[in-house]
This record gives structure tokens, C-alpha cells and sequence, in this order.
């Protein structure tokens, strides 16, 4: 099993395992880093499990869909990095990806 | 008999965050949180869409992973129900006679599913959504080979349920006693849309229907007598009728209770050192003009819990965030921000027949609630209107070539 780092708003970084089959919100709840609410559940209905993901993955990830695009805007911290970590489903493919949780709104 | 600094009733949304925001806020003395069920706090939005239709297993929905209750501390509870409160000795006694001291309670016990009341409600077959053994039965049930059910309900958790079984391939009926799905918590606009949806995928939604009894047949429903007196036959039925919220121990003890208990902007109900959140609650919100309002919502349940946490932690801070919900049917997404309060007019914004459209709600020009449907950017812009003070023009509301954000500037 590979690694994702997390660094958490106050700049700890948090290597969690890549568990494959679930998504990238899922790993870092599951490793108890509460600062990333994910009030959904991971239906792509809010924005509070915004990340920055490391440019270097960028080409990795899955394309954004239109709705996440429109749910980031709602985030002041959004940048070209921004992704909604519930839209990233984890694979061998992401092993050492570099995220950092986004701002609060 | 055990003492804790929090002792926390209710493992939903709510009462799972209350506890994870006293710890992340810095709280250290002990947490108990008490649990009816047997298992650690999970989301309850699935239940009646992913897990429902098995696109995601139980694990996946559980807010926190066992072991990191453990780690943070919080000692759960499970598998027993609170039924007294002391307020003046600070305790709670569960039905195993279980015996609680606290410090701060947090009452987070949500509703029970409201129960059908007519002949044959007990039969097996007939169940609610509430929680995660209802939706095990329905599926066991149609593994087992049932496919006609019957929805009695048209609201947002019958209507979800009622999408998913439609993809199931079983026959679906909305039996709905009112004369439009979803009155109690939309306008007629989107309750018509809706039903059209339903309708599209071969739902057999009936209005204006009332249930007169429940026929079985070995214990087993076998079918719905309707008022008019037509039997409609089926293999489940699904009561999705609401909540009754779970206040009767608090009750006792001598909380002010009207729909719901009672809160103050802390979330202090009436009684010393208990706090009530979630479900549950009824509180005065700005988003109503004030007006005394239970919300039935996972934003709620969770902003609500900050509050307490910080109120207990020393730092209160109002209750105050703008509610928002969301519901999935078939491939649409409705988002709603705000809330449905005392409007006086609505505006279209989009074309239904694209499935893609907003209805804005104002009360004296202001924009008080928005539903979206399939469109997440009147959502996310519509958000900033109903926190402010402006007054809109409905044209260019409607007017689907002006960005809702465009008006704001303004």
C-alpha cells in the first residue's frame, strides 16, 4: 500500500495509506484529520472537502466535472490547484501525491 | 455509576460532531456518547440513496473509523437508549439502568420515524428509513425476491427511496395525502417537477390519496386498502411520514418543549448545563425571520454541534449559518440554500424542460431560499443572496444570461 502526504492547516505534514477503493476525502477522514468537514458524504453537494493537490499528480486526477468546478468557486482559497477530494478515487496511480487542505470559506 | 465532563445522547450527525468539535476546540476533561444503535456514528443521507442501492458498503458511510473514537478519547456507548434525565443531579439512567453523571449534556437523540397508525401496521414487510437495520430488512426483503412496493409519503426520503427502487427494476407506487409531493418543505413549482420526474421513470405516484389500512396475509402485508377502497397489491411498504422528535426524557425533566426542545443561540434549552442540537431542536433562526423552526438537516445538526462545543469550550458564538440540503433522484442533483420561510413570491430561473432551473424564493424582494436543480452554480451564487439584505429585480433573477453573482456586485 502506497502513501498520500497531507499537509493540514497548520502546516503538519500526515503521510496516510492509500487505500484503493475509496476516495481521497474517505483516506484523510479515515485518518482522523477533522479539520476536513465532507458534511456530503462525498455527493459532490457542497465544498467542504476542498484541497490543494500537488501540480505534479495533476495529469493523474480525474477530470473535473462541471458541478465541482462550480461548487469550488464558492471558496475564497480556490486556486488552479483546487480539487474537492471527493471527486479523486484513490489508485496505485496517486502513490506520493502531495495535498494540503484548503482554507476555511 | 460513571462521570464524565460530556455526556452526549445520540450518535447521529449530530452528537458525532458535538464530540469531535469539543476535542478539536481543545476540550479535555471525559466525553461519553451514548448511541441507541449497535454501531459507531455513520451518515444517514445514504441510507436512502447509495446505501440503499449498494453503491457504497456500511464501512464507507462511518463518520469516524472505530479505533478514532478511541484515540480522541470519546468513549461510545452503543446499543443503549437514554430514558431519564436528572437535571438536578446531573445524570442520565438508560433502559439497561445504566446510571451517567455529567457535567455538560448534549441532547442530540434526533426523531423516531413516525409509525403508520392504521390496521396492519405491524404486519412484516412495513418499514420505515430511518436508520441502518430498516434499509438491511427492505434489502434482505427484495433479495429475497420482493419487488412490488408501495411508498407511502411523497416527501424527500420516500421520493428517494422510491428513485432508487425504480433503478432496482421493482414496481414503485407514491401513495401521497396531500395534493403535491413535497408540500411541507417546497414550493408547487419544483413538487410538480418532481412528480414528472417520477412519473417519466414509471412511478405510479398517486395525490390526494389516503391510506385506509394495511392487508396481509401469515403476519406478512400482502397489500394497501386505499381510502376509496381499491387494494393496491405489494410485497413492502415504505411509511415515509416524517420524524416525532426524541425529546420525551427531556420532557420529563421539565424542558420547555414545543415542537421539538427548545434552544436558545447556544443551543441551551431550558434546563441547567443541558444543550440540545440537531433534529431535535427547535430554535429561533434569522433564515425564518426569527421564527421558531426545527430543521431536519445534516447542516444543521452539524453547525449546531460547533455551537455547543464552543458555548461549552468558552468561546459561544451565535448559531447563525445559513442552512443548506440537498436531495439525489435519478440523475438529478437538488441543492437548496436558505429556507422556505414566509415567502411571497417565486421565480423561475431556467427551463424545466432541461432539467436544469432554479425557483427563487423572495419575501419583499429579498431572496430568502433558492432550490436548485441540476444547477450548481445558481447554488453556489445564490448562497451570498440569502444571507443579505438586498432587493432584487424578479426579471433579472429570472433572466438565466445574468449570473446570479453579476447581481450582487451590484
Amino acid at each position: 500500500m502506497g502513501q498520500v502526504f497531507v499537509t493540514t492547516r497548520e502546516g503538519a505534514e500526515v503521510a496516510i495509506p492509500l487505500s484503493e477503493g475509496i476516495t481521497l476525502m474517505e483516506a484523510i477522514r479515515d485518518a482522523g484529520i477533522d479539520e476536513l468537514l465532507a458534511l456530503c458524504g462525498g455527493c459532490c453537494s457542497c465544498a467542504t472537502c476542498h484541497v490543494h493537490v500537488d501540480p505534479a499528480f495533476a495529469g493523474r486526477v480525474p477530470p473535473m466535472s462541471e458541478d465541482e468546478d462550480d461548487l469550488l468557486e464558492s471558496s475564497d482559497s480556490r486556486d488552479a490547484t483546487s480539487r474537492l477530494s471527493c471527486q479523486i478515487p484513490l489508485g496505485a496511480h496517486l502513490d506520493g501525491m502531495a495535498v494540503r487542505i484548503a482554507g476555511e470559506h | 455509576m460513571q462521570q464524565y465532563g460530556v455526556v452526549i445522547v445520540g450518535g447521529g450527525h449530530g452528537g458525532a460532531q458535538a464530540a469531535i468539535a469539543l476535542r478539536q476546540q481543545g476540550y479535555s476533561g471525559s466525553i461519553a456518547l451514548v448511541g441507541r444503535e449497535t454501531c459507531p456514528p455513520y451518515e444517514r443521507p445514504p441510507l436512502s440513496k447509495e446505501y440503499l442501492a449498494r453503491e457504497k458498503d456500511f464501512d464507507r458511510l462511518l463518520i469516524r473509523k472505530d479505533e478514532l473514537w478511541h484515540e480522541k478519547q470519546i468513549e461510545l456507548i452503543l446499543g443503549e437508549e437514554v430514558v431519564a434525565v436528572d437535571p438536578s443531579a446531573r445524570s442520565v439512567t438508560t433502559a439497561n439502568g445504566r446510571v451517567l453523571r455529567y457535567e455538560h449534556l448534549i441532547w442530540s437523540a434526533g426523531g423516531a420515524a413516525r409509525r403508520l397508525t392504521c390496521t396492519g401496521a405491524e404486519l412484516a414487510g412495513v418499514h420505515s428509513v430511518r436508520n441502518r437495520a430498516d434499509v438491511d430488512r427492505i434489502m434482505a426483503e427484495r433479495d429475497a425476491g420482493a419487488r412490488r412496493v408501495v411508498v407511502i409519503g411523497g416527501g424527500y426520503i420516500g421520493l428517494e427511496a422510491a428513485a432508487v427502487l425504480r433503478k432496482m427494476d421493482c414496481d414503485v407506487i407514491v401513495l401521497e395525502a396531500l395534493d403535491r409531493v413535497l408540500a411541507r418543505v417546497t414550493g408547487e413549482y419544483l413538487s410538480r417537477f418532481i412528480e414528472n420526474e417520477h412519473r417519466a421513470h414509471n412511478v405510479d405516484l398517486r395525490l390526494d390519496t389516503r391510506v385506509d389500512c394495511l392487508e396481509g396475509a401469515h403476519g406478512k402485508v400482502t397489500g394497501v386498502r386505499l381510502a376509496g377502497g381499491e387494494i393496491v397489491l405489494c410485497d413492502i411498504v415504505i411509511a415515509g411520514i416524517g420524524i416525532t422528535p426524541t425529546v420525551a426524557p427531556l420532557a420529563e425533566a421539565g424542558a420547555m418543549i414545543s415542537n421539538g426542545v427548545e434552544v436558545d443561540s447556544s443551543c441551551r434549552t431550558s434546563l441547567p448545563g443541558i444543550y440540545a442540537v440537531g433534529d431535535c431542536a427547535a430554535h429561533h433562526n434569522a433564515f425564518a425571520t426569527g421564527a421558531l423552526v426545527r430543521i431536519e438537516s445534516v447542516q444543521n445538526a452539524h453547525d449546531m454541534a460547533v455551537t455547543v462545543a464552543r458555548a461549552i469550550c468558552g468561546t459561544p458564538t451565535p448559531y447563525e449559518a445559513v442552512p443548506w440540503f440537498w436531495s439525489n433522484q435519478y440523475d438529478l442533483k437538488l441543492q437548496t440554500v436558505g429556507l422556505l420561510h414566509g415567502y411571497d413570491d417565486a421565480v423561475i430561473r431556467g427551463n424545466s424542460s432541461r432539467r436544469s432551473f432554479s425557483v427563487i424564493y423572495l419575501r419583499q424582494g429579498k431572496v430568502v431560499a433558492l432550490d436548485c436543480v441540476n444547477s450548481v452554480k445558481d447554488y453556489v451564487q445564490g448562497r451570498h443572496m440569502v444571507s443579505g439584505n438586498h432587493v432584487f429585480s424578479p426579471s433579472e433573477l429570472a433572466d438565466e444570461s445574468i449570473p446570479l453573482k453579476s447581481l450582487l456586485i451590484r
